[in-house]
């Protein structure tokens, strides 16, 4: 046997093994995708009746008389009328027939507690409403809502459901009149989150991430580059600078809820700063981001080749003009895609912020980094651990947003990276 | 002389006659440096210059002066110490942290290893160009213009447009790259982007340059062109040129400097070294037995 036979059998094995190992790879990709489909999927067709709205359209009579006020009054007297009387004698008007006080009650809940805000925001805005009739759409409950997106199954029999047959039958005729009208739940993303849950919305979590983001980049960013610099371009080599770097290796992983404690007894019960306030939650983050950032800055600025720091340096650059005009420009997109993917850890952490009070139900729309409030994945749990099954939906939907402001992270990063890479 | 010379150092090397003989001159005993290392009129003179990495010595004894409006070339084997001894010359040594240098070296008379010399002023009169070309990662025109608007050599935008011009003229780039000045200088060819970083060097106008093996990633016609820049630029500067290509040490320098295991062994005119050597390891080296 000549030596080609030799090389030959064993090719056969070869070869055989690195179609193992490449079908092998090809499967665990099918597998980390169809989770991750399936995930998506859940999420999705969980979430897409959150995005939808449930209207009753009723034509409401503003006279002056109810509601105490005309087209003159200021606003301090707008807010202080009872815009729900309007409402419910449109109700009574469109179904005659109902006079028992129990079975009013029933009717009044067709619409929203949130429809007499409704009502109340659009007067405010147009007094001159006040004395006319007006056809508006108003919010639905969320039992409306459940029976017209099919959460709740009007075919089951009445002792099982959750709306009663009165009521179910109103529904019925107010759909048969086209008077039920669905459309995009722009509400969504434009009100603060809510007990009831049709009002509930996200843009007081989104509004508080963003403060927490915010304050967690202001403070982590400028100090991690600036750590990342000093410890891989001007720090001496000895015993301290070595037990710095072992720490901050150590500082990464470290438990974010230890973080959470820390920043309860020192920025909290210490510093006495407020509970429940991006400017902590930013705080708390940015000792947990920082690691990250700097690690991430570190390698990329040890990747930038040492060719082009000589070519400063020869030149009679100062080590700062070296760093800061060629190393720190050649190593951007690292330190960018570094603080992005810390910027989106911070997006997803939970438990450091339960510590310092933000998980407390917070109605308003925080107005700046000092003013209590949540952010998206405590809305997420604060809405997964709701008992009513409006909020099932309202869940998903969050974790949509939650999942679609990463995603858009990791595109910047994508971009940035782009956009700052520069062959040498 | 010659004769005697080699004469009285042949009987170790004959023992073995193997291709290790790198090893084998081992027994050859150190003497001082033969040759001229020193001349009339030096730009930079050294004198017993050791350079060591932490406890590791990279070079022995160097006294060796360097005349001005020359050029210089240091050949040796790799690993024999040239580029660390160029780097002593503009304290590029510095930016290694276990780098030590001892011993005198001066620039136009002055210690350049004094307290109260500044590297960076230094490196501004003792320019560099790298074996490996390394453009900024930036325009063809930032890359020359980067010296001097750091200098502040300058003290307006045409001023500076002449001196971009001026020095990709000297450089012998400025034909190729006129119509895209503001292109990449990293989208250059090779031979190109060395020149590049030797105009961007001449730009600070500096008084020495100093070349590490500048044309040893080049192709034949690239450096060739190099090599002819380099002819025309000793009318103004004062070179010093590492390279590992005897032909090219021929054909460039007036001095040539040999190099051996840290140690500075002959140093004469590069005719008479490269003809006539005086001492066994610069023979074996030029004949092509080691390196
Ligand atoms: N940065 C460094 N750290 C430690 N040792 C070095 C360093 N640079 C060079 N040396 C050592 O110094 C010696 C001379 O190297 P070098 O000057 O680069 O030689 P040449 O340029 O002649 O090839 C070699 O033994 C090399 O290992
Ligand atoms: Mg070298």
């Amino acid at each position: 046997m000549n030596n080609t036979d030799i090389v030959k059998q064993s090719l056969k094995k070869r070869y055989f093994k690195e179609r193992l190992f490449k079908t092998m790879g090809m499967l665990s990709i099918v597998t980390a995708i169809l989770f991750l489909l399936l995930l998506l999927t859940d999420i999705f067709t969980k979430a897409w009746p959150a995005f939808i709205q449930t209207r009753v359209e009723l034509t409401v009579d503003l006279n002056e008389a109810d509601l105490g006020i005309d087209a003159q009054s200021d606003e301090q007297a707008i807010m202080s009328a009872d815009f729900r009387k309007p409402i419910r004698a449109a109700l009574l008007n469109t179904f005659p027939e109902v006079t028992k006080r129990k079975q009013k009650r029933e009717l009044y809940s067709l619409t929203s507690m949130g429809a007499e805000f409704q009502l109340r925001d659009m007067v405010i805005e147009n007094p001159q409403l006040i004395g006319t009739q007006q056809t508006i759409q108003f919010m639905a409950d969320d039992d409306v809502d459940a029976v017209i997106k099919g959460t709740i199954d009007r075919l089951l029999p009445e002792s099982d459901r959750r709306v009663k047959n009165d009521k179910l039958g109103w529904i019925e005729t107010l759909e048969a009149s086209g008077q039920i009208t669905t459309g995009f739940n722009w509400h969504f993303f434009a009100a603060g989150d809510s007990r009831e849950p049709e009002m509930a919305g996200i843009k007081g979590a989104i509004l508080g991430s963003l403060y927490t983001l915010l304050v967690t980049l202001a403070l982590s960013f400028p100090v991690a580059v600036a750590a990342a610099i000093y410890l891989e371009e001007f720090a001496p080599k000895n015993r301290f600078i070595d037990f710095i770097e072992i720490n901050i290796n150590n500082l990464a992983a470290v438990p974010s809820i230890v973080f959470g404690l820390l920043g309860l007894a020192v920025f909290i019960n210490f510093f006495s700063m407020p509970r429940s306030a991006p400017i902590v939650g930013g705080i708390v983050l940015s000792l947990m981001t920082l690691p990250t950032i700097i690690i991430a800055s570190r390698s990329a600025i040890k990747a930038v080749p040492p060719s082009l720091r000589e070519a400063a340096l020869g030149l009679g650059a100062s080590k700062m003009q070296s760093v800061f005009h060629h190393v720190l420009p050649a190593a951007l997109p690292g330190i960018l895609t570094g603080t992005i993917i810390g910027m989106a850890q911070a997006l997803g952490e939970t438990a450091p912020l339960l510590m310092i009070g933000m998980v407390a139900f917070i109605v308003d729309i925080p107005q700046s980094v000092t003013d209590p409030s949540t952010v998206l994945p405590i809305q997420v749990f604060l809405w997964a651990d709701s008992p009513e099954r409006g909020f099932l939906e309202k869940t998903s939907a969050a974790i949509m947003v939650l999942l679609f402001f990463l995603i858009a992270m990791n595109a910047i990063a994508i971009y940035l990276r782009k956009k700052f890479e520069k062959k040498w | 002389m010659n004769e005697a010379v080699l004469n009285g150092l042949n009987e170790p090397t004959m023992k073995v006659q193997s291709n290790r003989e790198t090893e084998d001159s081992l027994n050859i005993e150190y003497t001082d440096t033969v040759g001229q290392p020193l001349c009339d009129d030096p730009k930079i003179s050294t004198r017993n210059v050791d350079v060591f990495y932490a406890d590791n010595q990279a070079i022995h004894d160097v006294s060796l002066d360097i005349g001005a409006h020359q050029v210089i070339a240091l050949i040796g084997p790799s690993g024999c110490g040239k580029s660390t001894y160029l780097r002593t010359l503009n304290r590029m040594n510095d930016t290694i942290d276990i780098c030590r240098v001892k011993g005198q070296i001066l620039l136009d008379g002055h210690d350049i290893y004094q307290k109260k010399q500044d590297p960076v002023l230094l490196r501004a009169r003792v320019g560099m160009v790298f074996q490996k070309p390394n453009p900024f990662p930036k325009s063809i025109y930032d890359n020359v213009a980067y010296g001097p608007r750091i200098h502040g050599l300058t003290r307006n935008k045409a001023e500076l447009d002449d001196l971009v011009e001026d020095s990709l003229i000297k450089a012998g780039l400025f034909q190729e790259v006129k119509d895209r000045l503001h292109a990449p200088g990293t989208g250059l060819s090779g031979g190109q982007q060395q020149r590049l970083c030797i105009a961007r060097t001449i730009a600070v106008q500096p008084e020495v340059i100093l070349m590490d093996e500048p044309a040893s990633a080049l192709d034949p016609i690239a450096t060739a062109k190099i090599e002819e820049l380099i002819n025309e630029l000793k009318e103004n500067f004062t070179i010093v040129i590492v390279t590992h290509s005897m032909q090219q040490a021929a054909r460039v320098s007036q001095r040539t400097a040999y190099f051996h295991m840290g140690r500075l062994i002959e140093v004469g005119e590069t005719d008479q070294i490269f003809t006539n050597p005086s001492h066994e390891l610069t023979e074996k080296y030029i004949t092509g037995r080691f390196g």
